[in-house]
C-alpha cells in the first residue's frame, strides 16, 4: 500500500527525522494561507501516489503567498499519470548544499532488510545503480539485531560521507529503520536527504510503501488507504477483496491460483487473444464469490467474452459451475463463455453446465484457442 | 528416494481443528501420510480424525515424535506458530498460510536458519514425495512416483503441470511448493541443491513466475549442475508495477520480468516450455539423453 509524501513525512517525523516545515492543503486558498504562515520561499508539491511528479509539473517553487496560491490552483487541477491531484503539500524550501539518498527496503534474495545510502541523492536511484553503482553503499540488517549506530556509521563511511556528518547521518538512518519496522514498511525512502549550508539534514522528500500483508495490524495506516489505483474497476475489486488487475484487452479471465491465472493470460495472448484482466478467486471459493468475480469482470465494458479456468483442489468445480449458472441467469448474458474445469467434482461441474450455452474445453490451450476465435468472430460480426 | 520428506516422516498439523486443517488432514491421512499429532492451543487432550490433539508443538514432539509440522494457522498467528515449532526442535515446517507479513518471515527465517530448521512456504501448496507422503494441500491423486523433481512458486499451476506429467507417465520423486511470497522460507537454488544430491531425481521441472530474482539465482547454480532442469515461467503478459495475486509476483523497477528469467535460464541451457503442456516432452527429452 502506497502512502502520500506528507503521510510518510509524518511517520518519519514521529521518529525524530527532520522534515521541512509545512502543511497539506486541499484548495488554492488554503495553500496561499500556509505559504503566508511559512514565509519566504516555499515548494508546492502534488500529493499523488505515483512517481514523476516533478516532470509532470506537479512540483513548483514559489516566492510569494500569491504565487503559492496560483501554483496550487494549477497543480490541484492536474491529473498525473491518470490520478487526480486532490492535495498539495506546501512546505518551506530547503537551502540545499548537497543531497543524499537513504532508504530501507527488502532484499528478497538475501531474505533480509537492507539499508542503502548514497551521496548521489536527488536522482533516480535506479539510474545511479545503472551508471555509477560504486556510489551506492548497502548494509544488510540482521532482524535480531536491527540497524545499530555502529552499522549506520560504517555505512556512512562506505558511502564516502565526510566524518563531520557521520553523527547526523547515523541518527537519520537508525530512525529511518525504526520507522520502517514500526510501520511494517516494505520501503522507506528519503530522496533527497538534503544537507543544508548549516550542515543540518532534512528529509526533503519521503516515500513509504506499507506491506499489504501487515495492514491487519496497522489499523491507522489501513485507514489511509486511498484509491491508489487509477482504475475505478481495480478500486472496486479492492473493496470486494478480489485479486484483480485491469488490462486493456477484451477477454475477461477468471481462475483459481495466481500462477494459473497468469499462465491463462499468457496462453490467451499466445492464441492471439487480448486479456482484459487478471482475476484470482483463490482456493475454496463458494458460488457467491464466483458470482462476485464474474460480475467484476463483466463490469468492464471492453469485455467481449469470458474465460474461466479452474483446477480444483479445495475449490469445487460444482460450486464454480453454480456461480456461473446464476450469473448467466441473472444477467441474461449474450457473450461467449468458455470454461475449462478440472479437479475436485469436475464431473458434477461439467454436468451442471451441460445444458447451458457455456463452451467447454478439455485443456488450457483449447480453452484459450476457442475463446480467442469466438471473440474474434464476434468482433468481425459487429 | 526423495528430498526432505518420505514415507516415514512423522507430521504434526498446527491448526488441525480449523476448517482448512480438518479438510487437508483428512486428505493427508487418506494419502498415507503419517500424521501423528495435531496442535490447537486450548484443545489439548482431544482427538480428531483419529489423531491426538495437543496444546503445544513441544508436547506433540515429546509424545508422538513429530518431526515435520504443517502450519494451517491464520496470518496474524502464523509467525508465532512457526517460531513455536522451531523452538520445539521440529526439523522442518511446511507453511500453507497466505498473508504473513514480510517482516515476520524475515525474523522467523533468521531463527529457522540458526536452528537448522527448513521452512517450505509460506503461501504454497506444500510438499509431497509420492507414493505415500504428502504434506499440505496438493491433491494426492495427481501424483505418481518417478524420477522428476518439481519445484514451484505456484499452487494450482503446479497441479496443472503435475497432471500433465503423471498423464505422460513421468512420475515424481518430490514436489516442492516454495510458495508465492516475497521472502520464502526456501529458495529455488536451495531445493535444486537437494535434488542434485538425490540419486533418484533424474530431471527437475522448475515452475517460476514474475517478481524477484530467485530464478536468475537458480540459473547460476544450474550452470554447474549435473541433473538437467526444464522450466516454465508464468507472467509473460504481466504489466509492470502490478501485484499479480501472489505477494512476490510483481515487476518493480524493471526487475523481475518473465523475459529476464527466461533469458537467464536459457543462457545456462534450460529448455523453456512456452505453455505447461509442453513440459512432459521437455522432461522426456532429458530423461532419454
Amino acid at each position: 500500500m502506497k502512502i502520500h509524501e506528507y503521510q510518510a513525512k509524518g511517520l518519519l517525523a514521529r521518529q525524530g527525522i527532520p522534515v521541512p516545515q509545512g502543511q497539506v492543503a486541499a484548495s488554492a486558498t488554503e495553500a496561499g494561507q500556509i505559504a503566508r504562515t511559512l514565509g519566504g520561499r516555499v515548494v508546492v508539491k502534488a500529493q499523488v501516489l505515483v512517481g514523476g511528479r516533478g516532470k509532470a509539473g506537479g512540483i513548483k517553487v514559489v516566492d510569494t503567498p500569491e504565487a503559492a496560491e496560483s501554483a496550487a490552483g494549477e497543480v490541484l487541477a492536474m491529473r498525473i499519470k491518470g490520478l487526480p491531484v486532490r492535495k498539495v503539500l506546501v512546505e518551506q524550501a530547503c537551502d540545499i548544499a548537497s543531497e543524499y539518498y537513504a532508504s530501507i527496503t527488502v532484499d528478497r534474495a538475501a531474505r533480509r532488510n537492507v539499508a542503502i545510502l548514497s551521496r548521489a541523492g536527488g536522482i533516480d536511484i535506479e539510474e545511479v545503480a545503472a551508471t555509477t553503482p560504486e556510489m551506492i553503499a548497502k548494509a544488510h540488517i540482521d532482524p535480531a539485531v536491527g540497524l545499530r549506530p555502529y552499522m549506520a556509521r560504517a555505512l556512512a563511511a562506505d558511502a564516502g560521507v565526510p566524518r563531520e556528518q557521520w553523527g547526523r547521518i547515523e541518527r537519520v538512518l537508525c530512525a529511518l529503520y525504526e520507522a520502517y519496522i514500526a510501520n511494517d514498511a516494505s520501503l522507506a525512502e528519503i530522496n533527497p536527504l538534503v544537507m543544508t549550508a548549516e550542515g543540518a539534514l532534512i528529509a526533503a522528500d519521503a516515500k513509504m510503501i506499507i506491506d499489504d500483508n501487515a495492514l491487519f495490524r496497522q489499523k491507522a495506516l489501513a485507514e489511509l488507504r486511498e484509491e491508489e489505483e487509477d482504475d475505478p474497476l481495480e478500486a472496486e475489486a479492492h473493496r470486494r477483496g478480489l485479486a484483480y488487475v485491469r488490462l486493456d484487452g477484451d477477454i475477461g479471465i477468471v481462475g483459481n491460483g495466481a500462477g494459473l491465472v497468469m499462465t491463462t493470460l499468457d496462453v490467451v495472448q499466445r492464441a492471439g487473444g487480448r486479456p482484459a484482466n487478471f482475476l484470482d478467486i483463490g482456493g475454496g471459493a463458494r458460488s457467491d464469490l464466483v458470482e462476485s468475480a464474474l460480475d467484476m469482470v463483466l463490469t468492464d465494458p471492453n469485455v467481449r467474452g469470458v474465460l474461466v479456468v479452474i483446477f480444483g483442489g479445495i475449490t469445487r468445480c460444482d460450486e464454480v459451475a453454480r456461480g456461473l449458472i446464476r450469473t448467466m441467469a441473472e444477467r441474461k448474458l449474450d457473450l461467449p463463455i468458455v470454461v475449462h474445469l478440472t479437479g475436485t467434482r469436475e464431473e458434477e461441474g461439467r454436468a451442471l453446465l451441460a445444458g447451458s450455452p457455456v463452451v467447454p474445453a478439455d485443456s488450457l490451450e483449447e480453452a484459450a484457442d476457442k475463446m480467442a476465435r469466438l471473440v474474434e468472430s464476434r468482433t468481425q460480426a459487429a | 528416494m526423495s528430498i526432505l520428506v518420505d514415507a516415514d516422516t512423522r507430521v504434526v498439523v498446527q491448526g488441525i481443528t480449523g476448517r482448512e486443517g480438518q479438510f487437508h488432514t483428512e486428505q493427508m491421512l487418506a494419502y498415507g501420510t503419517k500424521v501423528v499429532a495435531g496442535v490447537t492451543p486450548g484443545k489439548g487432550g482431544t482427538e480428531t480424525l483419529g489423531v491426538p490433539v495437543y496444546d503445544s508443538v513441544l508436547e506433540a514432539v515429546r509424545q508422538q515424535g513429530a518431526e515435520v509440522s504443517c502450519v494451517f494457522v491464520p496470518p496474524a498467528f502464523a509467525a508465532d506458530a512457526i517460531l513455536e515449532a522451531i523452538d520445539a526442535q521440529i526439523i522442518g515446517i511446511v507453511c500453507i498460510t497466505e498473508g504473513i507479513p514480510t517482516s515476520d518471515m524475515i525474523r522467523v527465517q533468521r531463527f529457522a536458519r540458526e536452528a537448522g530448521t527448513w521452512i517450505i512456504g509460506p503461501n504454497g501448496p506444500g510438499i509431497a514425495s509420492p507414493p505415500s507422503c504428502k504434506i499440505g494441500i496438493i491433491p494426492g491423486r495427481l501424483f505418481t512416483p518417478g524420477p522428476v523433481g518439481i519445484v514451484s512458486r505456484s499452487g494450482t499451476l503446479t497441479y496443472e503441470v503435475l497432471a500433465e506429467l503423471s498423464a505422460g507417465g513421468l512420475g515424481q520423486s518430490t514436489c516442492v511448493g516454495i510458495g508465492g511470497d516475497a521472502v520464502p522460507g526456501t529458495q529455488f537454488v536451495e531445493v535444486l541443491e537437494l535434488f542434485e544430491d538425490d540419486p533418484k531425481t533424474e530431471v527437475v521441472a522448475l515452475i517460476g513466475e514474475i517478481g524477484g530474482a530467485d530464478e536468475e539465482i537458480a540459473a547460476e547454480r544450474i550452470r554447474t549442475m549435473k541433473t538437467p532442469v526444464v522450466a516454465f515461467i508464468a507472467g509473460k503478459t504481466a504489466p509492470p508495477g502490478k501485484r499479480m495475486g501472489h505477494a512476490g509476483a510483481i515487476i518493480s523497477g524493471g526487475q523481475g520480468t518473465a523475459a529476464s528469467k527466461i533469458a537467464a535460464l536459457e543462457a545456462v541451457g534450460v529448455p523453456i516450455a512456452e505453455i505447461p503442456s509442453q513440459m512432459p516432452s521437455l522432461v522426456r527429452a532429458c530423461l532419454e539423453r
